[in-house]
């Protein structure tokens, strides 16, 4: 799950990360009016307005605009950027619809720094990484000049040891240029701490600082803050509920989440409703081996009920443009009556348009047969999945 | 013979009177596992009732694990506990002195996987899963959720990521006449216990299994892995499919750990990876059984 800028920077001044004051803004009359209280606040007459979306490169974007002619400024800004769909390199082509702003107090920036925490699977441990190259993609230095990326490997139980940060710390040449050296090297020591605990205690799977600042007082804030939460925790942080932006997802993959199924959009024809993620990234591929392209990548997962496989289905028959439907059951505690009983109230309720083929096999199978038959659908059964994906792709270049 | 299990080893069930533990208790129970004790935390005391080829059976539960392991000398755990307890029941079963656990929750939240991890580092302990489908040898124990009916006794190790792909694979096996000596669903986390190289090890040792089938899928560096292991140390032939060739980057699949980031863990880079180490590689979900015949010796 991912959150906004603003609402990992609240995060990050529980923990006592230190964050530019800032605050949110839903509208541009807001925008000014907490920029006239940011101002009053901070004494600094530059404010910052930074696009809210959930996607990286905003500011190359021209989702981030630097404003020096107080609240009037920030208001016609605001209005300009507020509805405004902005394009950057994570995005796609079509953009991410602005409808949040953060107003955030500007800072005297001497370094830009990046910090970066993931779960190094190879390792079992979490993983910091820190460069010098603060502000640009990472994915670019690590990939152009890797060495300028430093890597400390967290043990879960000692955690992140003094001299690790240290190591980081010169490494980055935290102290170049700061009028006090001391008190810089001690804050990043101390941030490092301070995300690294975060990290842990709200379940994170990426949190990002690009940039990490060193400002000219040789204060360390986080600039940005990028966090991601690991889905599987979600039962003990009930508080994610209130972070989570609708706006931001996809509304089929939002509403198939709250279904408890697994939903990916793809840019084919064929809708794949599968058990078991495996099978269903296969399903896919067999699909596209045959010279089809796959619309979905839905797992109903094991233990779906007839609800579950109605509103799965419904999902695949409302979607405009399938053009064909293929279910590749393996039963294995999924059994084959509950997806047939599912494919055919869906269908008794949306109807079927296109070329519909079911394979289905293991537990329960030959009851699961019979409810297709007898449902008088226009359904093929397939023999295998090469043969399903055969059929389906055949269909659709009948119709 | 196999690998891990066999018809001796002893299981206590973990969450044996939820909903999935009881249902897939009594399975293993009716596939012939020795499944000899349960455990939930203030059902001590209880019996849990299954049926065994149309006897009936009892199955004692108990409130520990080392309660468990201490009554009935049980010495292989599989997990049912939910994701959010998951974790602390590995590390009670482990405690108890299990030495193989297999975990079949699914959605245990990473940081706990690393906390388990860093736990039974150097124990003489054995972990497979979270978020797998268990293990099975063939008409002698099963231990986990997949169906029994579907596997024939044989020679061909299976070990793979997914649960219902690994079920595609073991019946297309069956349908050609291979038998399995042991399939193990590693699991689809990014953090889990064994992975690729650990079971290939085992299997390569194994008197009883002259070729192995893996199942792969995107996300992570383990098929790569399994192939510099394959190159340098396999004596045995290898067949595997890997899944997600069509799946855009970024993008979770179903499996917490089936993701493609930051252009890295591709299928393409596994299949390179794995033609490179001399692995047959399907080239559709549909020719794994083939594929595994084409590469048997003799």
């Amino acid at each position: 799950m991912n959150i906004h800028e603003y609402q990992g920077k609240q995060i990050f001044a529980r923990h006592g990360i230190a964050v530019p004051k800032g605050y949110p803004a839903f509208s541009a009359e807001e925008a000014e009016k907490v920029a006239a209280q940011l101002i009053e606040e901070t004494k600094v007459p530059v404010v910052v307005v930074k696009a809210q979306i959930h996607a990286g490169g905003r500011g190359k974007a021209g989702g981030v605009k630097v404003i020096k002619g107080g609240p009037a400024e920030v208001k016609q800004t605001a209005q300009a950027l507020l509805g405004k769909s902005l394009v950057t390199h994570q995005t796609g082509p079509e953009g991410q619809t602005i409808r949040r702003l953060y107003v955030e107090q500007s800072l005297d920036i001497a370094r830009e720094l990046y910090l970066g925490l993931v779960v190094d699977r190879e390792k079992r441990r979490i993983a910091v990484m820190a460069s010098t190259e603060g502000g640009v993609e990472i994915e670019k230095v690590a990939e152009e000049t890797p060495e300028k990326i430093l890597n400390e490997h967290i043990d879960p139980v000692v955690g992140l040891s003094g001299y690790q940060a240290r190591k980081l710390a010169y490494g980055l040449g935290i102290t170049q240029g700061s009028p006090t050296p001391k008190e810089t090297l001690a804050e990043f020591v101390q941030t490092l701490t301070k995300l690294v605990s975060l990290f842990e205690k709200e379940d994170c799977s990426l949190c990002e600082v690009n940039p990490l600042i060193v400002t000219k007082q040789g204060k360390i804030v986080a600039l940005d803050a990028k966090i991601n939460f690991d889905d599987n925790a979600g039962g003990r942080h009930k508080e994610w509920a209130s972070l989570q932006d609708a706006s931001e997802e996809d509304p089929v993959e939002l509403e198939a989440k709250e279904a408890g199924l697994s939903y990916v959009a793809l840019d084919g024809d064929i809708g794949c409703l599968v058990n078991g993620a495996g099978l269903a990234m296969a399903t896919m591929d067999i699909i596209k081996h045959h010279g089809g392209n796959p619309a979905n990548f839905l797992d109903v997962g094991g233990g779906a009920t007839k609800d579950q496989v109605t509103k799965a289905f419904k999902m695949i028959l409302s979607s405009p443009k399938v053009k064909g439907i293929f279910v590749n059951i393996f039963g294995g505690i999924m059994k084959c009556d509950v997806i047939a009983e599912g494919v055919v109230a869906a269908t008794r309720e949306l109807g079927l348009k296109v070329p519909l083929v079911v394979r289905l096999e293991g537990t329960n199978v030959e009851e699961g047969k019979k409810i297709l038959r007898e449902s008088g659908l226009a359904i093929q059964a397939a023999d295998g999945m090469a043969d399903g994906a055969k059929k389906i792709v055949s269909a659709i270049k009948a119709a | 013979m196999s690998i891990l299990v066999d018809k001796n080893t002893r299981v206590v069930i973990a969450g044996i009177t939820g909903s999935a533990g009881s249902f897939h208790a009594k399975q293993c129970l009716a596939y012939g596992t020795q499944v000899v004790a349960g455990c939930t935390p203030g059902r001590g005391g209880e019996k849990f009732q299954a049926e065994v080829k149309g006897k009936p059976v009892e199955v004692p539960v108990f409130d520990t694990v080392s309660g468990a392991v201490k009554a009935t000398s049980a010495d292989t755990a599989c997990i049912f506990v939910p994701a959010l307890g998951a974790a602390d029941a590995i590390l009670e079963a482990v405690d108890a002195g299990c030495k193989l656990v297999v975990a079949i929750t699914e959605g245990i939240p990473v940081m706990d996987m690393i906390r388990v991890r860093r736990a039974i580092e150097g124990r003489d302990v054995r972990l497979i899963g979270p978020n797998c489908p268990g293990i099975i040898t063939p008409d002698a124990c099963k231990i986990g959720i997949m169906p029994g009916h579907i596997h024939l006794a044989g020679r061909i190790g299976v070990v793979s990521r997914s649960g219902t792909l690994t079920y595609e694979a073991v019946g297309q096996l069956t349908a050609l006449g291979l038998g399995q000596s042991t399939c193990v669903g590693i699991g689809g986390d990014p953090v889990g216990g064994m992975d690729f190289v650990d079971v290939l090890k085992l299997f390569n040792e194994d008197p009883n299994t002259d070729a192995v089938m893996m199942m792969g899928e995107i996300g992570g560096n383990a098929e790569e892995r399994a192939a510099e292991f394959i190159k340098n140390h396999m004596k045995k032939p290898v067949a595997a499919f890997i899944a997600g060739t069509t799946a855009p980057p970024g993008k979770r699949m179903g499996h917490a750990g089936a993701i493609i980031s930051g252009g890295k863990g591709t299928a393409s880079d596994k299949i390179k990876a794995l033609n490179a180490a001399g692995v047959k590689v399907a080239p559709s979900p549909a020719e794994m059984g083939v594929t595994l015949k084409s590469v048997l010796k003799g």
